[in-house]
């Protein structure tokens, strides 16, 4: 049964003309409001993962639940179609139930919050964010174990709750949540961050009613969503052919022994929609890579990464989703089946950027960019300092962003929204722990006429004994060049034993015991090389050289000799370029440093770890 | 009789005011600036302005001084070729800086980051450790740094940073290494992150510290020039320049913490404008500086400008403390647009800027913008010279609007108006950033306008945000240059001190910041400011453990004694309520203290006006037609220069002065004050 929505007014919203000024003022308005949220809760949560890092998504929908500002898709029509109950006003809900919101949050450390919005006894909108938790319980600290086969096994999952009733806290019900997580005082503080969004959106757009009043207010999101529709009607008929073209990228492994698994999009056009295609995606996973993949978000994905190649001008919002079709096979690793585990969905997420990139792209090669949106590279460490305190960080890092139309990608960067590196100070200040090393790597970035941006090198120093785990991908495929660029380096991960010895560490492990004085060296990837290398202009190699960015030899990639003081030879350097250029095959859209089967024979001599073994599927529930 | 003088050097003008310190006399004058050496205006200035005055420039014992030279060298990218020394480990912090991209999902297929201010081919590292409590985990390695500096000396560096991980905890190592560097790289300034800003986040303190140096030696060059010329003139003087902070610091302290005087243009118009306030009566202000590509706007509490641990110039966000002026990218000069996709009306980022201008300056500007608008409205009559002699070009700026119109299928008039509409809500949204998400109602506020532009939008943003009456201070170039004669000396001294409340005790507190206020009392002492006349203060920049903000609390000095730690938190609590709805009952944390010097205000006032009645007859230039709300209305132009105290303008009226105008709309009214302010209320 769907949701009740409970209001005082029955009196539906009268459609009226909203002169263009108005709209525009009100779009501005929204639109502040949304960053309010931001800030509201960056300077109050306490994980860095929120405040330091900025892991959240905030959104502000109409009365029917679409998205009118914000960067995730809307999920509020599939909560309300599930959720069994009344919405009154006062109201304020949470979940971390990805399978109770149709994937609009896509694991369990997601805490998502939604604020009906009411104006004079009537919903006239909603509020909603969700940001990540360091830690919901479970097996593992930080709770996204690679090894779990249910998503039982990854802590607490909320289902969609209220925790405000008509205005009330539900204590007992938050102390139940609390209880069950390593770090209860952060999740109270991101919580209580969270709602204190949303109520500024709340606050905001009860300003904008007064202002407007809730017919021209309720006419003009309408008027906003259909402004975008228009918009991206145009650009999807300029810029997504009508013959079907097909990408495929994978995630290395799955923590287990097993992999690559293929992740496989096909898209075209009819008329004025696009249709993407996920026929051909692997089965979901025994393990937690899985990524329920909600098809609005995809349609977000999509909307938002051709305003950003064709039209940065365009404001994003929900109003064309009706111009996509997404269509995602049941039980694959995008549609997995209740119960199957999902914590470690982040390389997927990932990685679907990096398809999206290749599929649009592929038929538009001047809009195309290099593959490097392929992770976000996850550290934890836990364990009790010398105080005998309970310490646990949650870290993500960054790696290069790819070459690209527009330029270089930059060294180290993130390509996740507003997400900010934690400053080496403070974890030094607050964990046991001493950063020896912070620098991007030379010649990690793929060479290009445009160059990928280098990976990062952290080095952490144990003060304290404990245990680490690492989520990474990367590590056995290429982040892809594009037209003529080569790919970025891949990511390693070395653990240096204060003993002497050293290992190489999986791209994905759990509770790795780490002892006072070890050293990681934890390596990211770099983002892939856009268009020929043989014509970057020799005098940016050069100071790419004197900078340390790329190397002596790097430079060799680009056909550029330089004498021993780091000058370029003008002469030598279009000989050997001649020379490469007679060498080069045509060489494709994309160069991905291999074929499969080629960088499993050749994984253990590079890597030196074990190549995974071809993924089996059995085990998962039967349909429905 | 001894004199001191204030001195602001805008883009355009220099302005310049003249006081007498016993009778409060005064005499201001205007000269062109000059960019090429902007003491060359200063000079100038100061001979026509006591000419006026018929006084000996010997007179003249203190120059108070605004500069934006720190400022354009950041903007324009024209400071010096800056060395930095970090640890082994950190030599891409610049490089890498906090990974973040801006612009939402996707943003990064546009972005191209711009260069750091200190390059990496000029970045060397120094073998040496400080841990995160301060202790030596390793010796610096002074012969191998002794190579890396020689290489820089190589390379022409012209300023040189030393920022070293967890200096802000121990800063030996990083003054070691300016022995070194004084002796491998002698007469290039060296500056120490544990100095300009001993606080953590390396990639904060390294930024800020190399902004120090870049903009070093052109202030430096500047000030030693300008002091110099000064002495020779007025055979010695005391020269003080404006902070960002709106304090004022010695000419040696301003050339060695340039970076400090990033926002002095701006922080000088603020002074002003609580200056001239003050005469009206108000202490509590929204300032609103509008000029042709920007505006800026500031919270003002009683009498006293919101400060924020941060100065933002361009694209440059370093941790200096500034006052808390937030800048929308809307001025006179920004154009209107209508994107093809979307048939939205926009208005900027772009702006037509001085050259060519806005299509009614007839320089060869064809783009719509927003003095165009408010000519096609008769805001903008062909009376107006704006700043002298130039003519509006009334058939050219309705051409430009008229594109606009027609993309929206709108009439003209209602266009114009569009526009002026969407700007005033651009700058509303500013107002909104200092007021309402601060926690202050921006109904308790004046809200005082000046700049080129800002007595044009006055009243439509006092109408938006419910701020009253709407004050228009007379001759807005000089305003600034009475901020700059009336500001106080101010000097703080900071310190990290990160502890729990239950790790450390009101005692402890008590002595660091006893400590730290006598550092503040010396700077002020060398300036010849007596004990007695310093005022002292207590700032703590607090959080709940594990948060990243840092909220600041101003002390008391006797309140840490009655109230002691508990009392603080309290305050904390409810301030943290204020702003974000809820209190935590977690533990609390210091990170910063802060002791703050200031000398006592001054108490010049302004000369009043002759009186007149309430009839502004007299000054009535006259009727012109203008348009607002959807219709004509007939409105009448009065001359500023002829307006007496106690003179009432019905609206719709126009007032005109020579380098501003101001639009009193419909149902409101305008009043002359003693001083000569316009006060705008609804009618």
């Amino acid at each position: 049964m769907p949701a009740r929505i409970v209001q005082r007014n029955q009196a539906p919203f009268e459609n009226v003309e909203v002169d263009p000024i108005t709209l525009d003022i009100i779009e501005n308005a929204l639109r502040n409001a949304r960053f309010e949220m931001d800030a509201v809760l960056f300077r109050t949560a306490m994980s860095p993962g929120i405040r330091e890092q900025h892991d959240e998504f905030p959104m502000i929908a109409n009365a029917d639940g679409k998205m009118v500002v914000g960067q995730f898709g809307s999920f509020i029509h599939g909560f309300m179609s599930a959720y069994n109950g009344d919405v009154e006003e006062g109201d304020i809900f949470l979940t971390s139930d990805p399978y109770s919101c149709q994937g609009a949050i896509s694991h369990a450390n997601d805490w998502l919050v939604l604020l009906p919005i009411y104006f004079e006894g009537r919903l006239a909108s909603y509020g909603a964010m969700f940001g990540h938790m360091t830690d919901v319980g479970g097996k593992v600290p930080g709770s996204l174990p690679t090894d779990a086969r249910q998503i039982h096994e990854e802590g607490i999952v909320i289902p969609p709750v209220k925790i405000y009733r008509r205005g009330e806290l539900q204590e007992d019900l938050l102390e139940l949540i609390l209880h069950n997580c390593r770090l209860p005082h952060w999740n109270r503080s991101d919580l209580n961050a969270i709602v204190a969004a949303c109520r500024t959106a709340e606050r905001r757009v009860l300003e904008i009613i007064g202002r407007f009043g809730p017919d021209t207010y309720n006419s003009a999101l309408e008027e906003l969503l259909e402004r975008n529709r228009r918009a991206m009607q145009e650009l999807i008929r300029k810029t997504i052919p009508e013959q079907p073209q097909t990408f495929e990228d994978y995630i290395c492994d799955d923590g287990m022994g097993m992999g690559p698994y293929k992740i496989r999009c096909s898209m075209w056009r009819e008329g004025d929609r696009v249709i993407f295609d996920f026929d051909g995606t692997d089965p979901q996973s025994v393990g937690s890579i899985n990524f329920l993949l909600n098809e609005e978000m995809f349609k977000m994905f999509c909307g938002v990464f051709m305003i950003m190649v064709f039209d940065p001008q365009i404001l994003f919002n929900d109003g064309f989703y009706e111009l996509m079709d997404v269509r995602i096979p049941e039980g694959s690793l995008l549609k997995p089946r209740k119960p199957a585990a999902l914590s470690c969905r982040t390389h997927a997420l990932g990685r679907i950027f990096d398809v999206i990139g290749g599929l649009i792209g592929m038929g538009n090669p001047e809009m195309l960019c290099a593959a490097g949106f392929s992770d976000s590279p996850h550290f934890m460490y836990s364990g009790y300092d010398d105080n005998g305190e309970w310490f646990q960080l949650y870290q993500i890092s960054f790696g290069g962003v790819p070459g690209k139309p527009s330029g270089d990608g930059p060294d180290g960067h993130s390509l996740w929204p507003s997400f900010t590196n934690v400053p080496n100070e403070f974890l030094e200040s607050y964990f046991p722990l001493r950063i020896e090393v912070y620098e991007t790597i030379p010649d990690s970035g793929g060479a290009g006429n445009h160059r990928g941006g280098n990976a990062l090198r952290q080095g952490y120093r144990f003060l304290a004994d404990g245990e680490i785990s690492i989520h990474d991908d990367r590590w056995l495929t290429y982040p892809w060049g594009v037209n003529g660029g080569l790919p970025g380096a891949r990511s390693t991960k070395l653990l240096q034993r204060s003993d002497g010895t050293s290992e190489v560490l999986p791209s994905k492990c759990d509770r790795v015991v780490v002892r006072k004085g070890d050293l990681l060296y934890f390596n990211t990837w770099g983002g892939g090389g856009w268009g020929d290398p043989l014509k970057r202009d020799p005098e940016s190699v050069r100071r790419d050289v004197e900078r340390g960015l790329v190397s002596r030899e790097g430079a060799k990639r680009y056909g550029v000799a330089l004498d021993s003081n780091n000058q370029v030879k003008a002469e030598a350097t279009q000989k050997l370029r001649k020379k490469m250029a007679r060498r080069q095959d045509g060489g494709g859209l994309f160069n991905r440093g291999g074929e499969i089967a080629e960088l499993v024979a050749r994984c253990r001599e590079e890597t030196g770890l074990t190549p995974p073994a071809p993924p089996s599927f059995g085990g998962g529930p039967a349909t429905g | 009789m001894s004199f001191r003088l204030g001195v602001d050097v805008g883009g355009t003008f220099t302005d310049l005011l003249l006081i007498d310190e016993q009778s409060g006399n005064h005499w201001s004058a205007k000269v062109p600036s000059t960019p090429s050496d902007p003491s060359l205006g200063v000079l100038q200035g100061v001979r026509r302005v006591c000419e006026l005055a018929n006084v000996e420039p010997g007179q003249i014992h203190h120059v108070m001084h605004g500069t934006t030279v720190a400022t354009n060298a950041v903007l324009t990218r024209s400071g010096a070729r800056v060395g930095l020394v970090t640890t082994r480990g950190y030599r891409q912090v610049l490089q890498i800086a906090r990974s973040f991209v801006p612009g939402g999902l996707g943003g990064w297929v546009i972005y191209n980051k711009s260069e750091p201010l200190a390059p990496l081919e000029l970045t060397v590292e120094a073998d040496e450790r400080v841990g995160g409590d301060g202790s030596i985990v390793a010796p610096l390695d002074e012969a191998r740094l002794r190579d890396a500096l020689r290489g820089l000396s190589d390379s022409g560096v012209e300023a040189l940073t030393v920022s070293l991980v967890n200096a802000y905890a121990n800063g030996s190592h990083e003054q070691r290494i300016r022995e070194l560097a004084a002796e491998e790289l002698p007469n290039v300034p060296i500056s120490l992150s544990s100095e300009v800003l001993p606080e953590m986040q390396e990639y904060e303190r390294t930024l800020t510290t190399v902004a120090n140096s870049y903009v070093r030696p052109v202030v430096e060059r500047y000030l030693g020039n300008l002091q110099a010329e000064l002495s020779q003139q007025t055979r010695g003087v005391t020269l003080h320049i404006l902070r960002s902070d709106g304090g004022l610091a010695s000419a040696e302290t301003a050339a060695r913490y340039p970076v400090n005087l990033l926002m002095s243009g701006p922080a000088g118009g603020v002074a002003g404008a609580i200056w001239g306030a003050k005469q009206a009566g108000f202490e509590d202000l929204l300032t609103f500086d509008m000029g042709g590509t920007s505006t800026d706007v500031c919270l003002v509490k009683d009498a006293r400008a919101q400060l924020r641990r941060e100065t933002t110039v361009g694209d440059l966000t370093v941790r200096a403390s500034s006052v808390d002026v937030r800048t929308a990218g809307a001025g006179g000069g920004s154009i209107a647009h209508v994107p093809e996709l979307t048939r939205a009306l926009r208005v900027g980022p772009e702006s037509a800027g001085a050259d060519p201008g806005p299509a009614a300056y007839n320089r060869g500007g064809e783009a719509p913008t927003v003095t165009d608008a408010h000519v096609v409205l008769g805001n903008l009559p062909e009376l107006a010279r704006l700043g002298g002699d130039m003519q509006l070009d009334r058939a050219a700026a309705e051409r430009a609007v008229q594109t606009v119109a027609d993309a929206l299928g709108l009439p003209l008039m209602r266009a114009a108006e569009g526009i002026i509409e969407i700007v005033n809500e651009n700058m509303c949204g500013a107002l909104r950033l200092v007021s309402v998400e601060q926690g202050y109602d921006p109904r308790d506020f004046a809200l005082v306008a000046f700049g080129g532009a800002g007595p044009l939008h006055a009243n439509a943003l006092g109408r938006l945000v419910h701020a009253w009456p709407v004050i228009v201070p007379p001759g807005p170039g000089v305003l600034c240059a009475y901020g700059d004669a009336t500001t106080r000396l101010r000097n703080e001294v900071s310190r990290s001190f990160i502890r729990r409340f239950s790790e450390t005790s009101r005692d402890e507190v008590a002595n660091v910041f006893e400590e730290l206020t006598a550092g503040a009392a010396q700077a002020l002492d060398a300036e010849g400011v007596p004990r007695g006349e310093q005022v002292p203060s207590f700032q703590m920049d607090l959080r709940y453990r594990g948060q990243g903000l840092l909220l600041t609390l101003d002390v008391e000095p006797g309140e840490l004694a009655e109230g002691g730690l508990e009392g603080v938190g309290r305050r904390f609590d409810e301030l943290h309520r204020q702003l974000f709805t809820f209190a935590l009952d977690a533990d609390k944390e210091f990170v910063n203290l802060r002791a703050v010097a200031e000398s006592r205000p001054s108490s010049f006032f302004a000369p009043s006006i002759a009186e007149g009645g309430a009839d502004a007859a007299e000054a009535v230039l006259r009727p012109q037609s203008l348009f607002c709300e959807n219709r004509e209305h007939e409105a009448l132009i009065y001359d500023r220069a002829k307006l007496r105290a106690g003179n009432r303008i019905p609206g719709p009226a126009i007032v005109l002065e020579m380098d501003s105008t101001t639009l009193i709309l419909p149902g409101h009214k305008g009043e002359i004050d003693a001083f000569g302010n316009i006060l705008i209320n609804p009618a």
